[in-house]
């Protein structure tokens, strides 16, 4: 789950780390209002999006006066911003972030991940901030500083010294920088995050000061962590994805016209590659998970509907913890719910199918049933097909 | 003999009181497996489905000798069950439970170290199908019917793809050794490479088939090793060629967040080390049937 920059600069607060004075404005006036407020000569308006690269998309505009942050404003406010990580809709802006300037002598680079190969967290740091990490990966390779923490001890003064000194940081700022680099890891680890990004840490009238930050959070522990739930901006989600989530499932929306509901994610994923394959494109990734009641299939056919662009709609299962005589039953439920009107392709497998396939014959003759993956891909792209020719026609 | 598991080995039920470890122990017993006990604290002493339930796993170890546990706990307390498995003499362990928070399952890698690498037990999962060795014995959540006994061994991080795999080698006449699933979790236990080491060593495994996905490094591990270290044919199948990147598909551990990590790339490695691909996810039953062809011509 990804949070916006003021909220992960409000975590890092709770921990002592340094930043620019600033606040929050949902409109131009507001906006305008937090600059006098802040005070100085100079100030950055900064769409809050869940992207990184706001610079370069227009979102983050130096303002020299008052007028011009809530001219700044006016254009950000309410409308959408496309970066090349939002994907061609963009994000819509809500809220702005208004932030006083500051000097800056140096630009770092500070990184927290969670490590898969080392199965530990990771902290990166670089001399060459501003840059993005990919970039200084591939142009400074050697100005990335790597260490990983041992779980059971947690990060050592030590190593948070390493990383200063290899900052080229000397004299009073060693210290800070150690506090600062500690104050990171803990809120990374406090939180349960997967991902904290200070780009730039910049060094500013003898201090340390994250100008920008980005953080994902660890869904699997969002149970254990309430304060973080409740900084889940809906707004930034694709609304498909929102209300398939909302309701349990574990969904991913694309561009294509063939819904699909599938349980597992690996088969899920499987068999949008057997689309493809058979010259179809899917609209979404469904996984309706273990256990899934004739309840839980109508809820996934909700959340395949929502896209408007859906014509097809794809079922597999291959049971385990699932009962394909539930499914089917669930699939019968949804189509008299649901109003269902579109070719619906199933393919049952594993326990209970032969009593699946009965009750889908019984009930709902003008199913296709398929009793491959590649029968069933390949139906569902032919039916699709067939669609889109009458409809040029 | 196949690999972990056979109809001797006695298995603990971690959770077995609870609806979903209950209704899996079930499934178990009939199958075959050998289940001489269950642990839910605070229940010890009491019986459920013929077998006694303890309140600890070393009480449970003592008196039943148990040697294996698969764990049936909620997400906030399965760290914990793993760890005390661990520390109670349990050589195999798998864990179903899908939603375990990353840094409690580095905090159970951390924890496993302490033990000797000869005295370490074996963890599958979290958020795995469990295994099954084919006509013997099951300690997972797969319908049993749809594998026959044989000689190709199966790794898998998806349950249901091994399940697709399984049913589409059975319905060509081709059985399993053992079937492993390994856990769409970031962080688990046993990596497709720990586990082609075990294959390697099993005289009645003639060749294996790993499915992968997306994200994380340890497909690409497993054959670089391969090509050095494993003498048998390794057959692979990623998913996940249409996932978008930075997007988690399903499984926590499936995304696409860094270089080596898509489908495609991972293809492309495991194909240079020489392996064979199974090119989609229909073709598992024809790519073992024509290696099998193959082999048999050769020998």
């Amino acid at each position: 789950m990804d949070i916006h920059e003021f909220q992960a600069k409000e975590l890092l607060a709770t921990h002592g780390v340094k930043l620019p004075r600033g606040g929050i404005a949902y409109s131009p006036e507001q906006a305008r209002y937090r600059a006098s407020e802040i005070g100085g000569e100079a100030w950055v308006v900064k769409a809050q999006i869940h992207s990184g690269a706001r610079g370069k998309a227009g979102g983050i505009i130096l303002c020299r006066s008052e007028e011009e942050v809530e001219n700044a404003a006016e254009r950000l406010i309410g409308h959408r911003l496309v970066t090349n990580q939002t994907g061609p809709k963009g994000n819509l802006v809500n809220r702005l972030y208004i932030e006083e300037t500051m000097p800056i002598e140096r630009e770092l680079y500070l990184g927290i991940v969670l490590d898969r190969k080392a199965e530990r967290i990771k902290i990166m740091a670089s001399a060459s901030g501003g840059m993005e990490v990919e970039e200084i990966a591939e142009k400074e390779p050697d100005s990335l500083i790597q260490i990983t923490v041992d779980p059971g001890a947690g990060m050592q003064k030590f190593q948070a010294r390493e990383l200063a000194f290899g900052l080229g940081l000397d004299g009073s700022m060693t210290t800070k920088a150690t506090d600062t680099l500690l104050a990171c890891y803990r809120v990374f680890r406090d939180f349960d995050a997967t991902m904290l990004e200070i780009n730039p840490l910049v060094v500013s009238k003898g201090e340390l000061v994250a100008l920008d930050c980005k953080m994902s959070f660890d869904e699997n522990a969002l149970f254990r962590r309430p304060d973080i739930s409740e900084m889940r901006d809906k707004s930034q989600e694709d609304p498909r994805e929102t209300f398939a989530s909302d309701r349990g499932l574990s969904y991913v929306g694309l561009d294509g016209e063939i819904g699909c509901i599938i349980n597992g994610a690996g088969l899920a994923m499987a068999t949008l590659d057997m689309i493809k394959l058979s010259g179809g494109e899917p609209a979404n990734f469904l996984d309706i998970g273990g256990g899934a009641s004739p309840e839980r299939v109508a809820k996934s056919f909700r959340a395949v509907l929502q896209d408007r662009n859906v014509k097809v709609i794809l079922v597999n299962i291959f049971a385990g913890i699932n009962r394909c005589d539930w499914v089917a039953e669930g699939v019968v439920k949804a189509r008299e719910e649901v109003g269902l009107d579109l070719p619906l392709i199933v393919r049952l497998s594993g326990t209970k199918v032969e009593e699946g396939k009965k009750i889908l014959a019984e009930k709902a003759p003008d199913v296709i049933v398929a009793d491959t993956l590649a029968e069933a891909a390949e139906r569902a792209v032919a039916e699709w097909k067939k669609l889109g020719r009458s409809a040029a026609a | 003999m196949a690999i972990l598991l056979t109809k001797e080995t006695k298995v603990l039920v971690q959770g077995i009181t609870g609806r979903i470890g209950s209704f899996h122990a079930e499934e178990m017993m009939a199958y075959g497996t050998r289940v001489v006990g269950g642990v839910t604290p605070g229940k010890g002493g009491t019986t459920h489905l013929g077998v006694p339930v303890f309140s600890t796993v070393k009480g449970a170890v003592a008196e039943t000798g148990a040697e294996a546990s698969i764990v049936f706990v909620p997400p906030p307390f399965a760290a914990d069950s793993i760890m005390e498995a661990a520390d109670s003499g349990i050589r195999t362990c798998v864990c179903i439970t899908d939603g375990i928070p990353a840094q409690d399952m580095m905090r159970v890698k951390r924890y496993m170290r302490r033990y000797r690498a000869e005295d370490r037990m074996l963890l599958m999962g979290p958020n795995c199908a469990g295994m099954i060795t084919a006509g013997q014995a099951m300690m997972g959540i797969m319908p049993g019917h749809i594998y026959s006994p044989g000689r190709i061994g199966v790794i898998a991080r998806s349950g249901t793809l091994s399940y697709e795999a399984a049913s589409q080698m059975k319905a060509r006449g081709i059985g399993i050794s053992t079937s492993v699933g390994i856990g769409g979790d970031p962080i688990n236990g046993s990596s497709f490479r720990d586990l082609l080491e075990l294959f390697e060593k099993d005289p009645e495994t003639d060749a294996v088939v790993m499915i992968g996905e997306i994200g994380g490094p340890q497909e690409v591990d497993a054959a670089r090793w391969a090509q050095e270290n494993f003498s048998k044919p390794l057959l692979a199948y990623i998913a996940g060629l249409s996932a978008p990147k930075g997007k988690r598909m399903g499984h926590a551990g499936a995304i696409v967040s860094g270089e080596g990590e898509s489908a495609q790339e991972k293809v492309d490695i495991i194909r240079a080390c020489g392996h064979h691909i199974i090119p989609h996810p229909s073709a598992f039953g024809e790519t073992v049937a024509d290696l099998l062809t193959k082999l048999k011509r050769a020998a």
